[in-house]
């Protein structure tokens, strides 16, 4: 009798909170990913050897990325590679289709690769194993260091050709690696690779810096440093090193991103306990002020065709989000649901705006439409938060932190992405604690 | 039925032993509201001087008790003509960071504002907004929240 009360209370406490779980909208989610069976690329046998390379296992392990890629997805389901039935120079010929059907295979990735003259020639097909046809295929030459971003473009390709969409494995992430206590944390930037491969920091971490985003080139970040401890936005060239100082303020300026045609930076500047929205043109360093409010107006974003902003502000009381046009007019809120909204930013698509949300205590990423229509939220945590879109505006990436006990015992911050479908939540790993990601454009097209 | 009785009784006596030991807690800790106003985390910059003043959650106002560590500061900083100080704002982890930023220079403000208003110069106050990077104390809980919506003022050396 008493069991049956314990069960039922816990099942009480389940149900309430099932009941407080985020909205999701299925009806685009996939629940049935597409089998694929991704070959190994053949190295053809007159390759030449390459130092600090094993050319040999090249194709096997462009074919893993792939497959990696894919997996992640959660819309494909990349087959076991011991099933298969083909050597891959035979399949990249000619594949055996009911063959590859026999293990469920419904798309084939077949390739070859060559290293000679100390380039990199690619060449990959993609088959359709219903239909018994190839519906793809694609030769390019490239540095063989780059043998990754092979991996990526193919990915690309193949997942551009089977769902209509650009993909986003061609990218980089930029992002605050973390260390040490709580109370006296280690911040760095950081660089790596979609996958995770190829961190490199940016910053030795002898100053705190926060929230880095690129420029529509990928060349470019903008953030906030508090080098000599005066916070205020920076730009830094990645390929050069060289940083500097977005104009000239007499005070803190932060929240910064890039307009869409990189022509200007967006970003807060606070001054007497008021934070405004400005501009700054890159070219004429011509400063605009956008907003002009007692209120707090931070984090601000425009939508890709550069006309509108949606922005972060108090004005109402409490953290709302609001959307205007760009040279600050026709100021409107677009939230208004239960709870705080910050960090909006809008998608590269301009069909959504990406927020957190903060109610009851619980912190959400979802989506809203750019005129407050369509609230959706796609995960709730204790702590996360400044969701980045993918460049095809399928995924989001976030990062989260988690409750710590006594004396910080137990924290960690992560990254972490999930779809627009509120499916396929998943950390991203990274070498150290990390913060503030900000997803890259295609780095290839 | 009796058994139900029974299960109701221990239900209201956990429920009220929880109300009591709730209410313990929150006068050992020193919370009035969500504002802390305990002792723990202070340091001071002269006897009797604290170097802080705390926040309630997505305030920016100053309390009864803020305004009267204020007022020390400022009989302090008359007397020490030669002084200038930093003011910096801070926000517990439960916001969002660009905001908390915001607030953190809003609360360092409030704290300058009130400073100015008993006769100092705005010339010897510089304010540097932390948002949520520098908790002093690193637990998620309520009060280490109250601890950390603070602004704090430090001698400039």
């Amino acid at each position: 009798m008493k069991k049956i009360i314990i069960l039922s209370l816990i099942f009480i406490f389940y149900s309430n909170i099932s009941h407080s779980l985020i909205k999701v909208d299925i009806t685009r989610g996939n629940l049935d990913p597409l089998p694929v069976a991704i070959s190994p690329l053949h190295v053809d046998v007159k390759s030449e050897n390459i130092e600090d390379l094993k050319v040999k296992e090249l194709g096997e392990k462009i074919s893993e990325i792939v497959e990696k890629n894919f997996r992640s997805t959660g819309l494909f389901n990349p087959l076991e590679k011991d099933a298969f039935v083909q050597k891959p120079d035979i399949a990249h010929l000619k594949p055996r289709f009911e063959d590859w059907r026999l293990i469920k295979a419904q798309a084939l990735v077949t390739g070859k690769i060559l290293v000679k003259d100390g380039k990199l020639k690619v060449e990959f097909r993609l088959w359709d194993l219903t239909a018994s046809k190839e519906i793809l295929a694609l030769a390019f030459t490239t540095t063989p260091s780059n043998w990754r971003r092979v991996a990526h473009i193919i990915s690309d390709k193949i997942y551009e050709r089977l769902t209509g969409e650009s993909g986003y494995f061609d990218t980089r992430i930029i992002y605050v690696a973390e260390n040490g206590p709580k109370t006296n944390r280690i911040k760095k930037l950081a660089i790596m690779d979609q996958d995770g491969a190829n961190t490199k920091y940016l910053t030795l971490g002898n100053e705190l810096v926060l929230t880095p985003r690129f420029n529509q080139s990928n060349q470019l970040v903008t953030y906030l440093s508090y080098f000599r401890n005066l916070p205020r936005v920076y730009l830094l060239d990645i390929e050069t090193g060289i940083q500097e100082v977005v104009g000239n303020f007499p005070g803190m300026t932060f929240a910064p991103r890039f307009s869409p045609d990189g022509k200007k930076i967006i970003m807060s500047f606070a001054k007497d306990g008021n934070s405004d929205i400005y501009t700054m043109n890159l070219d004429t360093r011509e400063v605009e002020k956008i907003t002009e409010h007692s209120s707090i107006d931070t984090s601000p974003s425009y939508s890709p065709d550069g006309k509108y902003i949606c922005f972060n502000s108090d004005r109402s009381g409490l953290q709302q989000i609001y959307v205007m046009k760009s040279d600050g007019s026709n100021v409107k809120r677009i939230s208004f649901g239960k709870g705080l909204y910050g960090t909006p930013v809008w998608s590269p698509r301009g069909d959504l705006i990406a927020f957190t949300k903060v109610s009851k205590g619980r912190f959400y990423i979802g989506v809203m439409r750019p005129d407050g229509t369509g609230e959706r939220l796609l995960t709730e945590n204790f702590y996360q938060e400044a969701p980045s879109w993918s460049p095809n505006g399928r995924v989001l990436i976030f990062y989260r932190e988690t409750k710590s006990g006594p004396k910080g015992k137990g924290f960690s911050a992560k990254l972490w992405s999930i779809d627009i479908t509120g499916y396929n939540e998943r950390k991203i790993r990274t070498e150290t604690d990390a913060s503030d990601p900000s997803w890259s454009s295609l780095l290839s097209n | 039925m009796k058994f139900n009785t029974n299960l109701k009784n221990i239900i209201l006596i956990l429920a009220a032993s929880l109300l009591l030991s709730a209410c313990a807690a929150q006068k050992k800790s020193g919370l009035s509201g969500d504002v802390y106003t305990g002792t723990e985390t202070i340091e001071y910059l002269a006897s009797g001087v604290p170097d802080r003043v705390f926040f309630a959650t997505n305030k920016t106002n100053l309390t009864t008790a803020a305004r009267e560590t204020l007022r020390k500061q400022a009989t302090y900083l008359r007397k020490n003509k030669e002084l200038n100080v930093t003011i910096e704002g801070h926000a517990d982890e439960r916001g969002t960071r660009e905001y908390n930023l915001a607030l953190g220079e809003r609360r360092a403000n409030s704290a300058k504002d009130y400073l100015m208003t008993y006769g100092i110069s705005g010339k010897r106050i510089s304010v540097i907004s932390y948002g949520k990077e520098k908790p002093v104390n690193s637990a998620s809980n309520g009060l280490a929240w109250s601890q950390n919506r603070r602004s704090v003022t430090v001698k400039v050396k």
